[in-house]
């Protein structure tokens, strides 16, 4: 049913261009080749037309949710708790420079 | 023509929670770099943050206190960008739904007032700190404020002048720290302002093209930063030219501000619900709680001092400046009911002192009570205010009780008409020559007269006694 859906309207609608696809893995900071570039756009497109099928569900009366589950005020007490330390927190890190992280210069 | 300002401010507050706001870290300012980190506050994949119920409660107080509805629900977002201080890259913060809207502060100008609007208030965390390699093409990056608390306050574009934008960020300030939810330390970074300035001709309704101020760090940055950039726009328009909209740097060494180099890339921050954390409800009771929490706040304060004490609404703004200092203030009036007398030993005695020792009023060691024991001791006689203050210099460095320094001292005012006398009879015969002169008109040696009787009794003579028998005795003799 989905996938009959999908492919009627396939080529009647461009949901995601490929500027934009572009775009998007700049701000991600993703390096994309010519041929990733087509891929994900064809893709994205397919995921943003599923979405429009989603859209047709009458949701009158439904309050929009950001969540699967209707848990609210998940919170702990302001109590300390032991740090992991420097050695720990610089264990991961590719440069460091005596208790921070080396990073390239930030500010001309 | 007539330009108008118009500005708008975003104030970053820290909040004085023990622990960061997603994780037990210490919030502790001034630890060894990276020492208080986790793996949830450095990012670490697979973490799950937790909200510390602390920081909700001190942005409920903040709302309540500057009159902003509360959202009954609020959530979360994430704002994505890659910046080195910013582990995860992104930041939890709010958007679409802050925990607070709508609110305002009233702001003194000029014996007048001035209601600024808040636009909003959400929740977000701190990112790291960056410090910058001078001499090699390198930053470090220090991880310990990461997942700080703090609360963003944006105004409405209500502010028309820098001493409008500094009068409000001083409302702010003292609430906060009255509010006991942020130390106010601009130094430290715990109190922190930018800034949206844009001209109009004087009349226009719409608004024209802004500048964003950053890097004023503290109220005086604001305000040359604001009165230069008032200047720097004008110019700009009365020469026919445009402002560019940007974001520009305060430079407080040279005076100007600079357009901030490089990431002026469009922000495109790409926010989404952040699907770690659920949303927060805010009950009636809730709110109920968090209100009996709220002291009389500093404006109140300073109205009430003015219309209850009858001190002038300077020594009112003076006294007020901390919560402990006009505790300091009224418990001495209470024990001394002289409420100008004390106002002025607190606003010059008690601070000065407290100045030069670089101490707040907590740690003073002359108490109200104390501080009262010493009024009454003028009021009623016992001592004049001229030995008061070398009652006071001995209770500063003593701390011992007013009444036993007078004592032991023997500081008693000479009240006795008899010792007078003979005092006075003392300094005329010793003095024939400065007599003479009086007598023939050269009354402003009357000074020098009071001057030496105070000598010889070393400051314990009653002043109004001495004048009334000195001059009983110059006009006989």
């Amino acid at each position: 049913m989905i996938a009959e859906c999908l492919y009627i309207e396939e080529d009647t609608v461009l949901k995601i261009t490929k500027e934009e696809v572009e775009h998007v893995a700049h701000l991600a900071r993703l390096n994309l080749r010519e041929d990733e570039k087509e891929k994900f756009t064809s893709q994205l497109n397919d995921i943003l037309l599923y979405m429009e099928i989603l859209n047709k569900v009458d949701t009158t009366g439904v309050e929009p949710m950001t969540h699967a589950i209707t848990l609210h005020n998940a919170f702990r007490e302001d109590v300390t708790k032991e740090s992991i330390g420097r050695d720990l927190a610089l264990g991961n890190a590719p440069d460091e420079m005596g208790d921070c992280f080396r990073v390239p210069k930030i500010i001309e | 023509m007539e330009y108008e300002p118009v500005i708008g401010l975003e104030v970053h507050a820290q909040l004085l929670t023990k622990t960061k706001i997603f994780c037990g870290c210490s919030t502790q300012f001034g630890a060894a770099p990276n020492s208080h980190t986790c793996p949830i506050c450095i990012g670490m994949p697979g973490i799950l943050p937790v909200l510390n119920k602390k920081v909700v409660d001190y942005t409920i107080k903040m709302a309540l206190a500057t009159h902003c509805n509360i959202n009954r629900e609020n959530t979360w977002a994430r704002k994505n960008y890659f910046y080195p201080d910013l582990p995860k890259g992104y930041q939890i913060t709010q958007f679409a739904e802050p925990i607070a809207e709508h609110g305002y502060v009233d702001v003194e100008m000029n014996g007048g007032k001035k209601r600024i609007g808040i636009t909003r208030i959400h929740m977000e965390e701190d990112a790291g700190k960056s410090i910058h390699d001078e001499h090699q093409p390198a930053s470090y990056v220090d991880l310990n404020r990461a997942g700080v608390p703090l609360i963003e306050i944006v105004s409405e574009p209500d502010i028309r002048s820098a001493e409008e934008g500094v009068g409000y960020l001083r409302r702010l300030h003292e609430i906060l720290v009255y509010l006991g939810i942020c130390d106010g330390n601009m130094e430290e970074g715990s109190f922190r302002c930018d800034a949206n300035i844009s001209l109009r001709p004087k009349g226009e309704e719409k608004f024209g093209i802004r500048a964003e101020l950053k890097n004023m760090n503290s109220f005086r940055h604001v305000q040359r930063a604001l009165e230069y950039e008032i200047k720097r726009q004008q110019y700009i328009l009365e020469s026919g030219g445009e402002v560019i909209q940007e974001t520009r740097l305060w430079d407080d060494s040279q005076g100007v501000t600079h357009p901030m180099r490089g990431k002026e890339e469009a922000h495109d921050y790409r926010y989404f619900p952040d699907p770690d954390l659920v949303s927060i409800v805010v009950s009636d009771e809730w709110i109920e709680e968090i209100k009996k929490t709220i002291p009389e706040l500093p404006l109140e304060k300073r109205e009430r001092f003015v219309n209850t004490y009858d001190i002038p609404p300077y020594d009112a703004v003076v006294l007020t400046t901390s919560r402990e200092l006009a505790d300091f203030y009224e418990e001495t009036v209470k024990n001394c009911r002289k409420p100008k007398i004390a106002s002025n030993w607190v606003m010059g005695d008690v601070l000065g002192h407290l100045k030069e020792d670089k101490k707040d009023i907590e740690g003073s060691p002359v108490s109200a009570v104390s501080l009262a024991k010493m009024i009454n001791l003028i009021e009623d006689g016992t001592i004049s205010g001229k030995i008061a203050k070398e009652v006071f210099e001995e209770m500063w460095k003593t701390g011992k009780e007013p009444k036993k320094i007078v004592e032991e001292r023997g500081l008693i005012q000479i009240t006795d008409t008899g010792s007078l006398e003979n005092a006075i009879d003392n300094v005329l015969k010793t003095n024939p020559a400065q007599v003479e002169e009086y007598k023939q008109g050269k009354e402003k040696l009357f000074g020098f007269f009071v001057g030496q009787v105070m000598k010889i009794t070393r400051g314990k003579a009653n002043p109004k006694l001495v004048n009334e028998l000195l001059k009983k005795k110059l006009s006989a003799s």
